[in-house]
């Protein structure tokens, strides 16, 4: 089983603690000029996304976690799985919603995606930053408005509901940014 | 995978300081110099290679090895100078300070560097509050940021109580333990255990520090015991020594005794530390027979202290990672 020194510890590597993968965000190595030496470190478990601290005994040793992030391409959904596939290999995975989370309301057919595998098995799901969707509900807007001031609730292909400026129709394709779930603008296609 | 996360060689070739603090750390080390020249305490250099290491548990030295004659010979850099200097003031050479290299195995983070550079000095004749009160005006010498700023004194025990809320001489091991769980610190039981030393730094490196942080300029003293290293016990209260340490903004910054002269007791010291070594599996030292040697001939009365000038120049440029003031940190030797 490989395993890392607190001496290894810094921002992004992956551990194992509480029996969950998690990844380390920073390191403080803590040490009182004669006295016993500590990492206190902050941690975001990978399964819950919650940030935690601990400290650690200088030199202990923590089990490394097999975790990698890996750009696959999504395929589909199959009612109760999301199907992905890695480009180069034709290697396919299958996640469930818990490890989609909020990325399965952006996600739509051969979408490029960053899939974070923990012992081969998909842990979580992050969408592009910016993906292309058509709206397929809005209220009409109002003729002559082009000024996007003020907005309205729009229902994307996939369900996510953003806030679209008045003047933007029903069957546009718009631009949006995953990170914020926020309109960018209409899409050039 | 796993291999590529350990990968994170630096291979960019420039410092990691910029030169305007090349420039400041030449001009520290310049006041420096002239503070002392004023004081008549003589410039001394000792070796960084030595026959000897240090025994503490707690620090761990560099060890190489002399293969050029028949028999291999272990040598050690230094990780403070305080043995060598010990012998020269032994051998009568009045009040002494070094500015120099010492190396620590495993100590890298914002605040350490395995090199590091120590001011270290030793006057003869001077109490701790001496060495306190001249420490402090050296401090404000280099800091102009302390200028006009009030030195706050405080025991140990004082400083501990109020952070803590517990006394570390008196408190047991269960009473710091239910002080770990009042600062939301899980781990501390599992790391410190039974060990009364390991549960003071503990708490004192996550909450008493963090409470200095505030405080300009201060000296805490008498040192639990246990704590003791390299100093005497105080005569009227065995359960604290004459030990200091001074912070700047909750930063550790130096480390002053008013140095054990007993060699009867240093041995004794010396085998304690080489037990607790052989107990936690450690690398086996070579205790420092001439160091021994040397207090039989007699040390004269006197008090030490070591500061880290990477820090003080840390604190000097306001910048918050180590490597900031080294030509180049570890990452990049």
């Amino acid at each position: 089983m490989a395993s890392y020194s607190t001496n290894e510890f810094k921002g992004g590597l992956k551990i194992i603690l509480d029996n969950d993968p998690c990844s380390i965000i920073e390191n403080e190595f803590v040490k009182p000029g004669k006295g016993q030496a500590f990492s206190r470190v902050k941690i975001r478990n990978l399964k819950t996304g919650r940030v935690i601290e601990r400290t650690f005994k200088s030199s202990e040793s923590v089990e490394a976690a097999d975790v990698v992030e890996i750009e696959m391409q999504f395929l589909y959904n199959d009612g109760e799985f999301w199907h992905f596939m890695v480009p180069d290999t034709f290697e396919q995975y299958s996640a469930d919603e818990k490890a989609l989370g909020d990325a399965k309301i952006w996600l739509k057919d051969q979408d490029v995606c960053t899939v974070t595998l923990w012992n081969d098995q998909p842990l979580s799901i992050t969408p592009p930053n910016f993906v292309e969707l058509t709206i397929t509900e809005t209220d009409p807007g109002l003729k002559g408005d082009t000024s996007g001031g003020g907005g309205k609730p729009a229902t994307l292909e996939t369900g996510a509901v953003v806030r679209v400026p008045l003047f933007v129709q029903i069957g546009e394709l718009i631009k949006v940014d995953t990170r914020k779930g926020e309109y960018v603008g209409r899409s050039k296609e | 995978m796993l291999g590529d996360q350990r990968n994170n060689s630096d291979l960019f070739w420039g410092p990691s300081c910029s030169l305007e603090i090349l420039q400041l750390r030449a001009q520290v080390y310049a006041s420096i110099r002239a503070f002392f020249k004023h004081r008549c305490v003589l410039e001394v250099e000792t070796p960084l290679l030595s026959q000897a290491s240090g025994t503490e548990p707690t620090i761990q030295f560099f060890e190489t090895h002399d293969q050029s004659g028949l028999k291999q010979q272990a040598l050690f850099l230094q990780t403070s100078p305080e043995f060598a200097m010990k012998r020269l003031l032994a051998a009568s050479s009045g009040s002494i300070f070094q500015l120099c290299k010492a190396f620590r195995q495993g100590e890298v983070g914002r605040f350490h560097n395995s090199e590091f550079t120590l001011l270290e000095w030793y006057r003869v004749g001077f109490d701790l509050e001496a060495l306190m009160e001249e420490t402090a005006e050296l401090l404000v010498t280099l800091l102009p940021s302390l200028a006009n700023q009030k030195t706050l004194k405080v025991p140990y025990k004082a400083v501990f109580k109020d952070a803590v809320g517990v006394d570390p001489l008196l408190a047991s091991v269960t009473d710091f333990s239910a002080a770990a769980d009042r600062f939301e610190l899980p781990d501390a039981k599992s790391i410190c255990g039974q060990d009364r030393s390991t549960w003071l730094d503990f708490l004192f490196s996550c909450v008493v520090q963090p409470v200095l942080v505030n405080t300009p300029l201060v000296m805490v003293y008498d040192y639990p015991a246990c704590q003791a290293s390299l100093a005497r016990l105080k005569r009227d209260d065995k359960t604290v020594c004459e030990r200091f340490e001074v912070f700047v903004k909750g930063i550790e910054l130096g480390n002053g005794f008013l140095e054990l002269t007993d060699p009867v007791e240093q041995n004794r010291r010396f085998d304690r530390e080489i037990a607790h070594r052989q107990q936690r599996g450690l690398p086996a030292v070579v205790k420092d027979q001439r160091l021994i040697a040397a207090l039989e001939k007699g040390l004269p009365h006197c008090s030490g202290i070591a500061l880290g000038i990477d820090r003080l120049l840390m604190l000097r440029a306001g910048v918050d990672d180590i490597s900031e003031v080294l030509s180049f940190g570890f990452g990049r030797a």
